[in-house]
């Protein structure tokens, strides 16, 4: 997919691989934005008053925006002819994977109070659990081939497992719906679904167009 | 148990009045110097900003759990009150619209004297308590809240509940241009709930018009709200408007919304998980950090001695 995209015809001045590396360090910041944001908010006393709450989801929100972040790339590249952009893909990718791993771990310690037994009974009984575990087995799997070398290493394979991010993306999407059905508050979830069915259509769109 | 009866409490053990009135007020004074200051966290925070009438009560130990009370600052910024919306801090910011004056709350159906009682009425019915009670939310938190009141009882009394009076249902406020929570879908409006006689008509039921000796903040359910305390929260509905005595059951908003989710009874239980989620465990608000587990939920609230012969016999686990 990667090679097929950077034909389009070069109608601006393309940014060369290295130009875009030099935003590596602002992406970095913007993405620790939100986890400095928490030590700030919980020095100013802006935890709310159930603070392992809001950090549970708040975690959760920010896992959702920089996986969709993640997924805008490609058709960012496309639409402003910037193949080189593909270079800020991978950092995104593992930010989602940094708030994933914090929202794992919110449920893992406040929730679940690292008892075994009590997770493997959540994941079991309860569906929103259970959708939201498999999408971070499946990110923990991206994240650990996110490598040069995994790269090389697995070759064409690599791509393939790598399309494993639209299942997350839906997971991500079935978690979130789950939760807020609780009180039908479908009003958040509902942007985030709209957002990802964008992502995705464009995708399809662009694979049908370029068989015909 | 952590309720004490009155009999084993030393008089020396009670704070004087004008003890916990001068700490009241140091405190209050703190949080104003505090809020004059500028800290964000105090600015973002109702408490102090709503100062509702004072509404000063006896305490009530026999009716009192020792607890560590939940500071008022959380009580009145993390609610659940759909009609505001559905957020915890939607109440606090939009409860100020709405009227609680005038207001009156009719007691009608299988009584013998039905009657519209004005807000002023009822706040001279009876003697006006403070009681500490824990408040334990379906959703897995708890507080501990010094409630202003008295007894329902001393309310249904009045109207003389006749012999078909089997049931209890509340009614709630729905105030369209002040609520903008109605507008949503979630549950039926207006808000009902119900109540077994005799669950009413325990004394530990208690109709509430004040919280740490002041008058509701509309996020609590001003001007009139219940608590009762060994079921979940949802069970103690706010902003009361009507009070039917009825024969037959009467089906919640709850009930209706979710009703494999939600039964009658709502009774806290921690044997009895939710369908979505564990009712063992709860998390106190205010008190438990971010590194202490959360602590076991107790049967009926901790309120076991008081309320477990209503249910003798019956299956907790098939009415929940």
């Amino acid at each position: 997919m990667e090679a097929g995209i950077s034909q389009a015809p070069p109608r601006r001045t393309q940014l060369s691989a290295k130009t875009v590396g030099r935003f590596k360090p602002v992406l970095f910041l913007l993405g620790l934005a939100p986890f400095l944001r928490w030590f700030w908010l919980g020095a100013n006393d802006g935890l709310t008053a159930n603070p392992v709450e809001f950090l549970t989801r708040s975690s959760g929100t920010w896992t959702l925006v920089c996986l969709l972040v993640t997924l805008a790339i490609t058709p960012l590249r496309r639409l402003t002819g910037q193949p080189a952009l593909v270079r800020l893909r991978r950092m995104c990718g593992l930010f989602a994977f940094f708030y994933g791993a914090m929202h794992f771990m919110a449920w893992v310690w406040w929730d679940r109070g690292f008892d075994p037994a009590a997770m493997l009974r959540d994941i079991g009984e309860r569906p929103f659990i259970t959708v939201g575990f498999a999408a971070f087995v499946l990110m923990t799997a991206l994240a650990a081939t996110s490598t040069q070398w995994a790269m090389r290493r697995l070759g064409k394979r690599w791509q393939s497992l790598h399309r494993a991010v639209y299942a997350i993306g839906l997971l991500a999407i079935l978690h979130y719906w789950w939760h807020k059905a609780g009180k039908n508050d479908f009003e958040a979830p509902l942007i985030y679904a709209a957002v990802l069915a964008l992502l995705l259509g464009w995708r399809v769109v662009e694979r049908w167009r370029r068989r015909a | 148990m952590l309720i004490r009866k009155p009999d084993d409490i030393l008089s020396s053990e009670i704070t004087p009045e004008a003890v916990w009135r001068s700490r009241r007020e140091l405190m209050l004074r703190a949080g104003l110097v505090a809020a004059a200051a500028g800290l964000p966290g105090w600015a973002a925070r109702s408490a102090f900003a709503q100062d509702a009438g004072a509404l000063p009560g006896k305490p009530n130990p026999a009716f009192s759990v020792m607890d560590k009370q939940t500071p008022l600052s959380d009580i009145t910024s993390y609610n659940n009150f759909y009609e505001f919306g559905l957020d915890k801090s939607d109440p606090a910011a939009n409860a100020g619209k709405l009227q609680t004056r005038p207001w009156t709350v009719s007691v009608e159906g299988e009584v013998g004297k039905p009657r519209t009682f004005s807000i002023e009425e009822l706040l001279k019915l009876a003697p006006m308590e403070e009681r500490v009670y824990r408040l334990r939310c379906v959703e897995g938190w708890s507080m501990v809240i010094p409630w202003m009141g008295y007894s329902l009882a001393e309310l249904l009394k009045q109207v003389e509940p006749t012999g078909n009076a089997k049931y209890v249902e509340f009614v709630t406020v729905v105030q369209r241009e002040n609520m903008r929570g109605v507008r949503s879908g979630v549950l039926d409006w207006p808000y009902v709930e119900g109540l077994r006689i005799d669950e009413a008509m325990n004394p530990l039921s208690m109709l509430v018009f004040g919280v740490y000796g002041k008058l509701l903040p509309g996020q609590n359910g001003a001007p009139v709200r219940l608590a009762v305390p060994w079921k979940y929260g949802f069970k103690s509905a706010k902003s009361l408007v009507k009070i039917r005595l009825v024969e037959k059951p009467p089906v919640s908003s709850w009930m209706k919304a979710a009703p494999q989710e939600y039964g009658f009874y709502a009774n806290v239980n921690p044997n009895v998980p939710h369908p979505r989620w564990s009712q063992a465990t709860e998390r106190r608000i205010g008190e438990d950090g971010l590194f202490s587990p959360k602590r076991k939920t107790l049967m009926f609230n901790g309120y076991g001695e008081q309320v477990a012969s209503l249910y003798q016999g019956m299956d907790l686990k098939a009415n929940y």
